[in-house]
């Protein structure tokens, strides 16, 4: 089992409905979140692209969080989600360095916090919240390992990328474009 | 045609701000603890090679500020920690690939080691001095008949240390201009050039002086050869680290780190050590202070530089 997601840019919005289907299933602090939206503008007018992007924890497979924990509070749980287990998070800080999207924040009450892929959800069968709710249903998340999840097929039959390759994180959130 | 690219980033005012998580605390700590290495070093490396008695401040006095400033240093980090309450979940585990576990044992394991040396010098420096227990009185009596024994460890450990306090840094691949493995033996030379600043401000013999003064001087042109080959290092990287050095090549480090670090706090502290031993006047107090201030500034402007490298927005 190796969770993913996959998201369409030419679909998405730019709506923020993920991030606040996200900060009210999560409970997020005011302030804070575990998705973002970022646009990325390209060119001057009148010729300009756009491209809209909900970003997130992306549950690397090579995952330096989990790699430069001191405590092993991060860790990977079933299905390769990477979660931080608040009781043995002493919150260095040093995930927060290692992590190329920073996808991670100091949470008021000290530990670090992160997208989870809303695993409570994810366990009883349902899709994160992220994904339940986008208007434009621009999301796809499921099992890369099950040859007939809508995700394997959807990255079968369209182009993607993923954000900063390069850095060797193997990241599991994949953009359509 | 790319004319115009950018990216609105995250319109969530407590997140951005806070990335930058590290502040006063990290590169105080990675000072004292280069500082400490440096000292220890020197103080284990004299006496396995049985010049105790030559090179008494190396050996005896400058060893007695180590587990002030470890302590120190320890205080620091864990005034870093955001959940604070939590800190001894560190010592419930090691993890190999986490350069922060490991070396949170290293300091388990050298901080009791540099009371026991200090501690083994107290009757010392202070003849009046009395341990009052009678274990005490034993216990050191051994460490005093086994210095060797424990000199060993101590080198070995104080190398550990120094090396752990550039690899905290240089293991995070997030951020371009830590993630270069110079960073360990730059910040380890540089640890113990700030440690012979320190024995030299405590000596006052003039032979040992010149002695930790050569090493010195050693210590600091190996320091600016390993700060030409970071950058060298860089700018025939990626994109990313290439962007990194030019913070420091133009970019807004530049004219604080070459006038603190690399002028006023290697060039021109070497050259007062080169006429000190040419036979010149010169107050050691000067390039003293200086190695030891630039030692600390380059720590600051590492972390800080650091955490505003990276590879997306």
């Amino acid at each position: 089992m190796r969770y993913a997601m996959a998201i369409d840019t030419r679909k998405c919005v730019g709506c923020s409905d993920c991030v606040v289907a996200c900060q009210t299933e999560n409970n997020v602090p005011v302030g804070f979140c575990r998705d973002w939206v970022v646009e990325v503008v390209d060119g001057t007018y009148p010729n300009v692209s756009i491209e809209l992007r909900s970003e997130r924890c992306n549950h690397c497979d090579n995952s330096p969080c989990v790699r430069c924990c001191p405590t092993g509070a991060s860790h990977f749980e079933d299905g390769g989600i990477v979660l931080v287990e608040h009781s043995k998070c002493i919150g260095c800080g040093a995930c927060i360095q290692a992590c190329p999207y920073d996808a991670r924040y100091s949470h008021p009450e000290g530990y670090v916090d992160k997208c989870t892929f809303c695993i409570h959800r994810v366990r009883e069968g349902k899709d994160p919240a992220c994904v339940s709710v986008c208007p434009t249903s621009c999301m796809y998340f499921g099992d890369l390992d099950d040859q007939n999840s809508k995700i394997v097929n959807v990255l079968k039959n369209r182009k993607f990328k993923s954000l900063a390759p390069e850095a060797g994180t193997k990241p599991r959130i994949f953009y359509l474009v | 045609m790319k004319e115009e690219l950018f990216a609105s980033g995250r319109n969530i005012p407590n997140i951005d701000p806070y990335l930058n998580i590290w502040h006063w605390q990290i590169p105080s700590y990675l000072f004292l603890g280069g500082l400490a290495a440096g000292i220890l070093f020197f103080a284990s490396f004299f006496t396995i090679m049985g010049k105790e008695n030559e090179m008494e401040a190396t050996v005896k006095k400058a060893p007695m500020i180590v587990p002030f400033a470890l302590v120190l240093g320890l205080f620091f980090l864990f005034l870093d920690l955001k959940h604070k309450l939590y800190f001894w979940q560190l010592y419930t585990t090691v993890r190999i690939q986490s350069p922060m576990s490991w070396g949170a044992w290293v300091l388990m394991a050298i901080t009791p080691l540099s009371f026991v040396w200090a501690a083994s010098y107290v009757r010392v420096l202070f003849p009046k001095w009395d341990w009052k227990y009678d274990i005490l009185k034993k216990f050191e009596k051994w460490v005093i008949a086994n210095r060797i024994l424990i000199a060993w460890p101590m080198a070995l450990l104080s190398i550990i240390l120094g090396i752990y306090t550039g690899i905290l840094l240089s293991a995070f691949n997030a951020r371009p201009l830590w993630n270069t493995s110079i960073l360990g033996p730059l910040f380890l030379v540089s640890g113990m050039s700030t440690g012979a600043a320190v024995i030299m401000l405590m000596s006052k013999d003039h032979k040992e002086r010149k002695i930790i003064g050569r090493i010195d001087i050693l210590l600091i042109i190996v320091e600016l050869f390993f700060i030409i080959h970071l950058f060298m290092g860089f700018l025939a990287g990626s994109e990313v680290q290439i962007i990194a050095a030019n913070l420091f090549l133009g970019g807004k480090f530049t004219a604080p780190f070459f006038a603190f670090v690399v002028i006023l706090g290697l060039i021109f502290p070497a050259t007062l050590e080169a006429l000190e031993l040419k036979g010149f006047k010169v107050p050691m107090v000067v390039p003293a202070i200086l190695i030891l201030a630039g030692g600390l500034i380059f720590r600051f402007l590492m972390v800080e530089a650091g955490q505003i490298t990276r590879y997306l927005y």
